[in-house]
């Protein structure tokens, strides 16, 4: 470690060369008393793919935005081309040549892609001129776009090519990309870097902002890694390893998740047979025949790209909007199809969403009225007294959150603080460990690590395999396929409502689980999907 | 230039607790003002109206009186917007109340015994809870806005009792007075003091207000009312029905209501009449908000509320200003309490644009 941090200081002492496209000088940024940037340096060279790392909250966001002119620094200086500026706007640092690609698009469904990108230029360019420009350029960074093809009609990744034709149309010097591979399939991403190298090649900078290693050490150049407002380390991602990255981003060493591997396979403890389900929105996903089976020992994960009807999954599944058909889903060989939550809990079975704050937890209450949440008739006995008047044992539910909090390493300030106060890795530390605490027989959860920091991600990956281990049936629904070979035994991936077959996790490789997610199961083994 | 409300990230506590008081000076600052403006002299008008009424054993009775059925409604009230439903015809569902209730002596006047209050009680709170259930079940059911319905639904509960008190309810001793015949003895709330007119109406409204107040502090229903209201999709994940949450609210509150109804004729107009309320069901939105949705702070808002009736009544007397005053002094305490809370959750931004397009100045 010490070596590597002795290397850091050596790319720092380059100060003053003043070859930097844009350097950044003890940069800080408070927001009250708290420093979500404190004393910032970076220096991004011309032509050089720059990776920002860090994990949530580490301050990522908060510097990006200060490049990009959406926050205001508090102190410190922003140097462009060797002279200092101030970035009042978005506007203003487009013009200096900074253009940025957000994680969150800012498109107009109902708006043709041209359109879209005639919006975020000035008025008076003829829109025949600006799908002119878009095609070109589009074909020139091989990002291949239709200007006149409606934007609701495109996948997430055309959505991203056209913010970042927007942004190249403004010919910036230095593009800034904010998770951009977090919502693409494997193939996706290998095309954006290819546009990426182009893009370097012409001599322009990237500054890339990711927590997945793996990629950072593919295409960067240099890394800056960030914890808790700080830099602590700059390196050339292709010396390190991974676990050293990580190392740097979470201050220690993170655990390895000891997959569950070869476990005794139990009995068949969630099963679904022929599960469709109509979308109950317009802009809902419909379930077509999904056929499912999980058995104690066993981590089945279910890959997919955001939005193939991952949610319905897991809403049928829980019983929060229950099917018609009661034997379209079992537990522990009773049929529950047309059952609620509750009695699904009732029967053994634990669930954890995906949304945090207002469906796994009311932020305003604290903890343990979120323990009740979960769990006021399964451990009615316990938590409850005074029969019909339902009175909370307070006292009691207390003890059971502080237990949980501690089994999990829940970091929080005060005894019992509102579930709202929690970071986001701390607060779903404890929402799975709501649900482990009873032990459940079926455990279904919902992208268990989404937006959380490797530590507790780490964390909870090990309890679910965990869990597995002592016998439990774990469904877990991600789109992070690390998250999903760390933990799986079994994996099927969903695509458009429909599920494919299961299959071993170490008969699966990246690619083909790829080309499963662009619904390509023909090219997998000639097999057809579902065929439980 | 544009405003903007946004939001804080610690709201103070301690102001949170004030703002209730806050509110309340700054309502007696604007109502000095207003009766400056009238031309009477602001002090002796906001001590006849606020002080005076305290320190007279009558009118102590009459605020007691007055505050009933408003600490009734609003603790019900207060049930319906912690839930999420907004119930803003709690005046129609108090008429409903009344009229059920007074099914059996109107009808059935010649039935005497001492069932017949209880009886009138029981239909009173039936009537409010059905009433209720007209908005419940639209919303339930036909995904309607219960703020339209219930209101609407008022002025229907109003021009109904007005038909049945000149028309088939009308008293045959009345003169052609648009009134029912009176109430016999046994019909009748009784006092709950020998010193003065207040009723029974009024320990209703303290025993409803306490046993809300323990089933929001300590039952698993309390819980369920605070989650639904706050995330519906949480609510779901517990495996909590928003459905009946609004069937619940809504029927619980009318039901409340229509027993300030049957109360209110019972026990202080002793028959009906075309107007049997001064607004009480749209006054006790005020005293929920108040009392911060919380019935032990309902208690205190409604005794509050129900001076204000009174206050204005003795400033109509002693200053011959408008009967409308009391209305003004309860829409500015509204307006106060509203705007108090929503200060302490938002900080106020002037935006400032050029003229324009938008504000990108270079360096």
């Amino acid at each position: 470690m010490a070596g590597k941090r002795g290397r850091v200081s050596a790319v720092g002492a380059s100060e003053g060369r003043g070859s930097a496209l844009l350097a950044v000088r003890s940069l800080t940024k408070l927001f009250g008393s708290f420093a979500a940037c404190n004393g910032i340096d970076l220096e991004i060279q011309p032509g050089e793919i720059h990776a920002l790392l860090g994990e949530n909250g580490a301050g990522k966001s908060t510097l990006v935005k200060m490049l990009f002119g959406v926050l205001a620094p508090t102190s410190g200086d922003i140097l462009w081309k060797g002279e200092a500026v101030r970035i009042p706007s978005p506007g203003a640092a487009r013009r200096l040549g900074i253009g940025m690609v957000f994680q969150h698009f800012s498109l107009f469904e109902a708006l043709t892609v041209a359109e879209n990108i005639a919006l975020s230029l000035s008025p008076g360019i003829s829109l025949s001129k600006v799908a002119e420009e878009a095609s070109r350029l589009s074909h020139l960074y091989g990002l291949p776009l239709d200007p006149k093809a409606h934007v609701a009609d495109l996948s997430v990744g055309e959505r991203q090519r056209i913010e970042i034709v927007r942004a190249l149309l403004q010919n910036p010097e230095l593009i800034i990309l904010d998770e951009p591979t977090s919502v693409l399939t494997p193939q996706e991403a290998d095309r954006l870097f290819e546009t990426l190298a182009k893009l370097k090649a012409e001599g322009r900078s990237v500054l890339y902002i990711s927590h997945r290693l793996e990629e950072v050490q593919r295409i960067c150049d240099r890394a800056t890694v960030l914890r808790h407002g700080k830099v602590t380390g700059a390196c050339d991602p292709r010396q390190e390893t991974p676990a050293s990255l990580a190392r740097m981003m979470v201050g220690s060493d993170v655990a390895s998740v000891t997959a569950a591997g070869t476990n005794t396979k139990g009995e068949v403890l969630l099963e679904a047979r022929h599960l469709s389900v109509p979308a109950r929105t317009p802009f809902a996903v419909t379930l077509k025949n999904v056929c499912l089976k999980v058995r104690g020992g066993e981590v089945l994960a279910i890959a997919g790209v955001a939005g193939n009807g991952q949610g319905e999954l897991f809403d049928t599944l829980s019983g929060e909007y229950p099917a018609s058909d009661a034997s379209a889903v079992f537990i522990r060989g009773k049929a529950a199809g047309n059952l609620g939550i509750t009695a699904r809990r009732l029967m053994g079975a634990g669930f954890v969403p995906e949304e945090r704050h207002g469906h796994a937890a009311v932020p305003a209450l604290p903890l343990s009225d979120n323990l009740v949440l979960a769990r006021s008739q399964s451990d009615r006995k316990t938590f409850l007294a005074g029969g019909l008047l339902g009175i909370i044992r307070q006292a009691v539910v207390r003890i059971a959150s502080k237990r949980i909090s501690e089994t999990m390493d829940v970091r929080k300030s005060g005894e019992n603080p509102a579930a709202g106060s929690l970071s986001g890795g701390n607060l779903q530390k404890y929402i799975v460990g709501r649900e482990l605490d009873r032990q459940p027989a079926v455990l279904i959860v919902n992208q268990p690590t989404w937006g959380v920091d490797a530590g507790a991600a780490s964390r909870i990956r090990q309890a679910l395999v965990d869990l597995a281990k002592s016998g439990s049936a774990v469904l877990v629904i991600s789109q992070d396929l690390d998250e999903i070979f760390e933990v799986a035994t079994e994996i099927a991936v969903v695509n458009e409502g429909r599920l494919s077959d299961a299959y071993p996790a170490h008969e699966l490789t990246r690619e083909k689980i790829g080309l499963l997610m662009g619904g390509m199961y023909g090219k997998t083994d000639g097999e057809v999907a579902h065929a439980h | 230039m544009r405003i903007e409300l946004e939001k804080r990230a610690n709201p103070s506590t301690l102001f949170s607790i004030l703002s209730p008081f806050i509110a309340l000076a700054l309502t007696i600052v604007a109502g000095g003002i207003m009766f400056a403006l009238l031309g009477k002299s602001p002090t002796s008008a906001l001590y006849s109206f606020f002080i005076e009424p305290l320190l007279d054993v009558w009118s102590l009775h009459e605020i007691a009186i007055k505050a009933a059925p408003l600490i009734l409604i609003g603790a019900g009230l207060s049930i319906c917007y912690r839930s999420n439903n907004w119930n803003i015809g709690a005046e129609g569902q108090f008429i409903a109340g009344a009229i059920a209730g007074a099914i059996v002596p109107v009808v059935f006047h010649d039935w005497h015994s001492s069932l017949v209050l209880p009886l009138m009680l029981i239909f009173g709170m039936i009537g409010g809870a059905l009433y209720a259930g007209i908005p419940a079940f639209l919303k339930a059911h036909m995904n309607t806005n219960e703020i339209l319905t219930s209101l609407m639904l008022v002025y229907i509960a109003q021009l109904f009792l007005d038909w049945l008190v000149r028309g088939p309810w009308r008293s045959p001793d009345a003169y052609n007075f648009p009134v029912t015949r009176d109430f016999a003895p046994e019909a009748i709330l009784p006092e709950m003091i020998a010193s003065g007119r207040a009723n029974l109406g009024f320990a209703f409204a303290i025993i409803a207000a306490v046993g809300l107040w323990i089933m929001m502090r300590y039952t698993l229903k309390g819980f369920e009312i605070t989650v639904l209201g706050q995330s519906e999709r949480a609510g779901r994940f517990a495996g909590f029905s928003s459905k009946r949450m609004i069937w619940f609210s809504m029927l619980l509150s009318g039901a409340l209501a229509g027993l300030a109804g049957i109360s209110e004729v019972s026990g202080t107009i002793g028959k009906l009449q075309p107007i049997i309320s001064p607004g009480y069901g749209f006054t006790a939105i005020i005293v929920a908000f108040l009392g911060r949705l919380n019935p032990l702070g309902i208690i205190a808002a409604g005794l509050f509320l129900a001076l204000t009736y009174v206050g204005g009544e003795a400033v109509q007397l002693t200053l011959s200003v408008s009967d409308k005053v009391t209305r003004v002094f309860q829409g500015l305490l509204l307006f106060f309490v509203l705007s108090c809370d929503t200060l302490i959750q938002y900080k106020i931004r002037l935006v400032f644009l050029r003229f324009g397009q938008s504000s990108e100045g270079a360096h």
